[in-house]
């Protein structure tokens, strides 16, 4: 690694101008940031723990949303009763996540700014149609995820953004159906899919290679007529997949068909 | 740099680490805690998990200097909170179940396997083995093929770690 200074604010507002004035960059819980760091890919000259933050890592519920600080791991999304009461199939998700020490100290806040095109929490908030807030503004999910890693937040020098919370609207009819790799954990395919008002479904992949996406053919189809039959006979193509040494784009293409009907039985199912 | 203090295996420390210290490297470089091991170095494979406040955590990807105010415990430490040992036993539980089931052979994820498998227990006093192959998920051995890591943490569930009669399955 290269050498720089750490800090442990306890307040949001101590952060943001510790960042401002050392234009460096935000620690959360440091499963992709540490290994970037002892690669040599990231030289930030100061890093802003945000592990003592306590505002960061609360979990309220008001007029229908649940708002979850950016801060809370993996393990205590999993665990909060709140979550499991109101998003059932978010605290399943969170729970699942690479293994135990990583959920120990893995944030939500993290996952959604690193947007790793594996990841399983922007599935599930762009599905949800959730909002990211951010010490700036709040933004829909789908202005928020912008491909591979990129996101809507700026990363420029002293001005740097901070995701803050997701809210998220408490909408039981939802699921999430993964396929591991079976060497990282990581999702081959992800899909989550939620049916919302008036039956309107979205459909959200991730582990396609190409940054989480939503399938708006499946969308529509669902929409019409919620079941997994209705799938039958869509395809998706290949092209919107990645081969790698994992897999081939084609059978990405037929697993997140595989998936998508696997997560609209376990709503149809009430495993939610 | 900032002094902090943390406790380590129940004993106090002031600390004046660099940013990019690893709790790693403080254990094993600077407090010749060498029990903790250094694997991938990239948080897969589990040799390196210290409890930090019950947590297990991979030490290979957290910085000293976040842990200000919080208690580590390493395997050196682990008998003390997890004292189902036999008498005057340097060991845990665990630890005795691990030598009675033959649950090592050559050790090197062994501290990660047991510092795992006690938060397991902490939490989930009588997993199943369902339960148990799950939770170790992040800890790989390249020897034994798990079943004999298994067959200890059921047993050091159960108390029949402890005593006589332990069953070797090699």
């Amino acid at each position: 690694m290269y050498e720089f200074s750490l800090s442990t604010p306890t307040n949001l507002a101590d952060a943001v101008a510790q960042q401002q004035d050392s234009g460096g960059k935000y620690l959360a819980g440091g499963q992709t940031l540490v290994p970037t760091l002892k690669l040599r890919l990231a030289d930030p000259g100061h890093l802003i723990s945000l592990r003592r933050i306590a505002e960061l890592r609360t979990v309220s519920e008001a007029d229908g949303f649940l708002t979850l600080g950016a801060g809370l791991t993996h393990h205590e999304v999993a665990r909060s009763v709140l979550v499991q009461h109101r998003l059932p199939f978010l605290a399943r998700m969170a729970g699942a996540i690479g293994d135990p020490a990583v959920r120990n100290r893995g944030t939500l806040g993290g996952s959604v700014a690193n947007n790793d095109p594996s990841a399983d929490y922007p599935a599930a908030l762009l599905a949800l149609g959730a909002r990211v807030v951010t010490n700036r503004r709040e933004l829909p999910a789908d202005e928020f995820f912008q491909g591979l890693f990129a996101t809507a937040i700026t990363e420029d020098g002293d001005e740097s953004e901070l995701v803050t919370a997701i809210r998220l609207p408490c909408l039981r009819r939802a699921a999430y159906a993964k396929f591991k790799h079976p060497a990282s954990g990581f999702a081959l395919i992800g899909v989550a899919v939620v049916q919302g008002d008036e039956d309107q479904v979205r459909v959200a992949v991730t582990g396609s290679g190409f940054g989480v996406a939503r399938l708006r053919e499946f969308e529509a189809a669902l929409s019409q007529r919620f079941a997994a039959e209705s799938l039958a006979s869509l395809s998706l193509s290949p092209d919107e997949f990645a081969s790698d040494s994992a897999t081939s784009a084609d059978y990405r293409a037929a697993l997140a068909k595989a998936m998508t009907a696997d997560a609209v039985r376990q709503i149809i199912q009430g495993f939610f | 740099m900032t002094v902090i203090r943390l406790t380590i295996n129940q004993k106090p420390i002031d600390l004046d680490p660099p940013g990019n210290r690893l709790l790693i490297e403080t254990l094993r470089d600077e407090l010749h805690l060498t029990g903790t091991h250094s694997g991938c170095d990239t948080s897969q494979c589990g040799a390196c998990l210290v409890l930090i406040d019950g947590q297990s955590v991979k030490s290979c990807s957290v910085f000293t200097g976040e842990l200000d105010g919080a208690a580590i415990t390493t395997i050196e430490g682990l008998a003390a909170i997890d004292n189902f040992g036999e008498g005057d036993s340097p060991l845990g539980r665990i630890q005795t179940a691990f030598q009675q089931y033959h649950g090592l052979q050559c050790g090197f994820c062994t501290s990660g396997m047991v510092i795992s498998a006690s938060e397991l227990l902490a939490t989930t006093p009588h997993p199943t083995e369902a339960e148990i192959r799950h939770w170790l998920e992040g800890n790989i051995c390249r020897c034994t093929g798990y079943q004999n890591i298994i067959a200890a943490i059921m047993a050091a569930a159960t108390g029949s770690g402890t005593g006589e009669g332990g069953e070797s399955h090699v």
